[in-house]
């Protein structure tokens, strides 16, 4: 095979990966926190069944709507697998689109679907959606500014934004995964992550009181294929955030070291056991925190912050 | 010693350190006695294994008496001191009054960690052969600095202490790195300071919490005569 099929193939690869593993990795996580709170709750495939039915419905969209509604899940879908193509998925070489965006470009994918997330709601006229879009836009740009100094942190360390150089980066030994700036951006990125996931001491995923909603109540008026994207591409989003977490940061092994499908294929469940310990730490600290109230999610954004700070600071002043 | 291990050794000091100033930054800004508390164990831990690292990184015994000093005084001794000064206060008042809000203490806490960094740095450059001060130093100053700062923005008298015993904490830190082979008795001596000191200001805090019904220091300013 030439370069440029394998380079396809193992692209594909990793869509793949993504599409069929991240409703299970969602489901996993219902599943374990269920356990953990002494519930009896459906089995770790039941939103595959989700997603499947909901394919299966009509579609009710608002006379009042415009083409937003109907453009924004879409857009919420295709976001997290342009990302995978752009992360360390499931190989350290960089693949052919590794170079065309780096890690802020990651980040304004991400944060564009949110955008249209946003608007959609805002374009319906629910009660509730405009009162989501402003919350989670207010989440949004509280966090922006810690996120981008993680990104800035992480490139400073690795000379590069390429998600693929910073791994490598890591990658090169243990002491430099103990260095303090490594070990307060782990921090501070994980704050950040669940604040951007609505979990749980910033939004509750299981709430169903529309008025104490942050991000949930965006979708509110979404049936039938809309819907089901907008839970699949929730998934993806949360899957494509564990591997930059995991892959990128964290622990930066078990990825593939070639091309050949057969070492790509090995590193999947590699892959899916980081991501089975992380989901097991999620699920723990989702069921032993509360959540905060809507006027303290500043100070928590402020602690990741600040802690990014001390990052930067750390690298900066050349300690380490 | 092989390059090979004290580069291990670095890596896991920065690693405790990066943990110290996180908890140190806690304590600043947690909202309840509880949370506080804790993150007081958690920061005399990070304190204790920064020392086992040195201890063995340095081959120093010296160093270990101090790791095995600070875990009985600073992880045990004080925080039970604490809590029997803080009595039933500990579970039944949650919230601690702050003079500034949590997000602008945090941003202050930052600049404080700068300027520790950068006034640190020509003290680090002049004294070489002590390889561990160049994160050390910083750390125990950013410390003593986040100390200073608890007890100034903080309007409850527990919480104030701890403030005291941060900045203690971060002295100790800091001079782990540069004084190994102070000898037991001076540790010792050392030590007991802190859970006496603990134990003298525990003892008023209780006098304060009977006679006034209330460890909230910020609304003795009440009791002032205004004139």
């Amino acid at each position: 095979m030439s370069p440029t099929v394998t380079h396809l193939v193992v692209n594909l690869i990793q869509v793949a990966f993504l599409l069929v593993f991240a409703p299970l990795l969602k489901g996993v996580l219902e599943r374990l926190e269920e356990i953990i709170q002494g519930k009896r709750g459906p089995s770790v495939f039941q939103p595959y069944r989700d997603i499947y039915k909901l394919f299966g419905k009509d579609e009710i969209v608002s006379q009042d709507s415009t083409w937003v509604f109907r453009f924004a899940p879409i857009i919420h879908f295709v976001m997290p697998i342009f990302v995978v193509l752009l992360i360390p998925a499931l190989t350290t070489m960089p693949l052919f689109f590794a170079f065309m965006g780096d890690m802020l470009s990651v980040g304004f994918y991400l944060s564009l679907g949110g955008f249209f997330i946003a608007l959609a709601a805002l374009d319906t006229g629910n009660v509730y959606g405009p009162v989501g879009a402003s919350r989670s836009r207010m989440v949004g740009f509280l966090s922006e500014p810690a996120a981008i100094l993680v990104y800035f942190t992480l490139s400073y360390v690795a000379n590069s934004t390429i998600p693929y150089v910073v791994t490598a980066s890591w990658a090169q030994s243990w002491a430099s995964m103990l260095e303090p700036a490594h070990l307060l951006v782990v921090i501070a990125f994980f704050l950040l992550i669940l604040a951007d996931e609505g979990r749980i001491p910033v939004d509750s995923p299981s709430g169903k009181v529309e008025i104490a909603m942050i991000g949930h109540s965006n979708y509110l008026e979404y049936s039938g294929t809309s819907a089901a994207l907008i839970k699949w591409g929730g998934a993806l989003k949360l899957m494509v955030l564990m591997i930059i977490f995991l892959n990128v940061l964290v622990t930066p092994w078990g990825l593939a070291s070639t091309l050949h499908w057969a070492d790509v294929l090995w590193a999947i469940p590699k892959v899916l056991a980081k991501m089975f310990i992380f989901l097991v730490a999620l699920a723990v600290i989702e069921s032993s925190l509360a959540k905060l109230r809507l006027f303290r999610i500043g100070e928590y954004l402020a602690a990741a912050f600040v802690i990014c700070l001390f990052a930067m600071g750390v690298r900066l002043v050349g300690i380490a | 010693m092989m390059p090979a291990s004290f580069d291990i050794a670095y890596a896991l000091d920065g690693f405790f350190a990066a943990f110290f100033v996180l908890f140190s930054v806690g304590i600043v800004v947690a909202r309840q006695m509880r949370g506080a508390l804790f993150l007081f164990v958690l920061h005399a831990l990070a304190l204790t294994a920064s020392a086992i690292v040195l201890a063995i990184a340095l081959d120093s015994p010296h160093l270990g008496w101090v790791a095995l000093i600070t875990f009985s005084t600073k992880a045990i001794a004080v925080p039970l001191v604490l809590r029997w000064a803080a009595g039933r206060k500990l579970h039944e008042r949650r919230e601690v009054d702050h003079v500034l809000t949590i997000t602008f203490s945090l941003l202050i806490a930052a600049v404080l960690a700068l300027i520790a960094w950068v006034t640190i740095e020509p003290l680090v450059q002049a004294i070489p052969g002590r390889p561990f001060a160049a994160i050390n130093l910083p750390t125990g100053l950013i410390a003593i600095f986040f100390g200073a700062f608890t007890v100034t923005v903080r309007r409850e008298a527990m919480v104030q202490l701890m403030g005291l015993l941060v900045m203690e904490s971060g002295a100790f830190f800091a001079s782990i790195s540069i004084v190994n082979d102070l000898s037991v008795i001076a540790e010792i001596s050392a030590a007991v300071d802190v859970p006496i000191a603990a134990m003298v200001i525990g003892l008023l805090i209780r006098n304060i919490n009977r006679v006034a019904g209330s460890t909230r220091v910020g609304h003795m300013a009440d009791l002032k005569e205004h004139n």
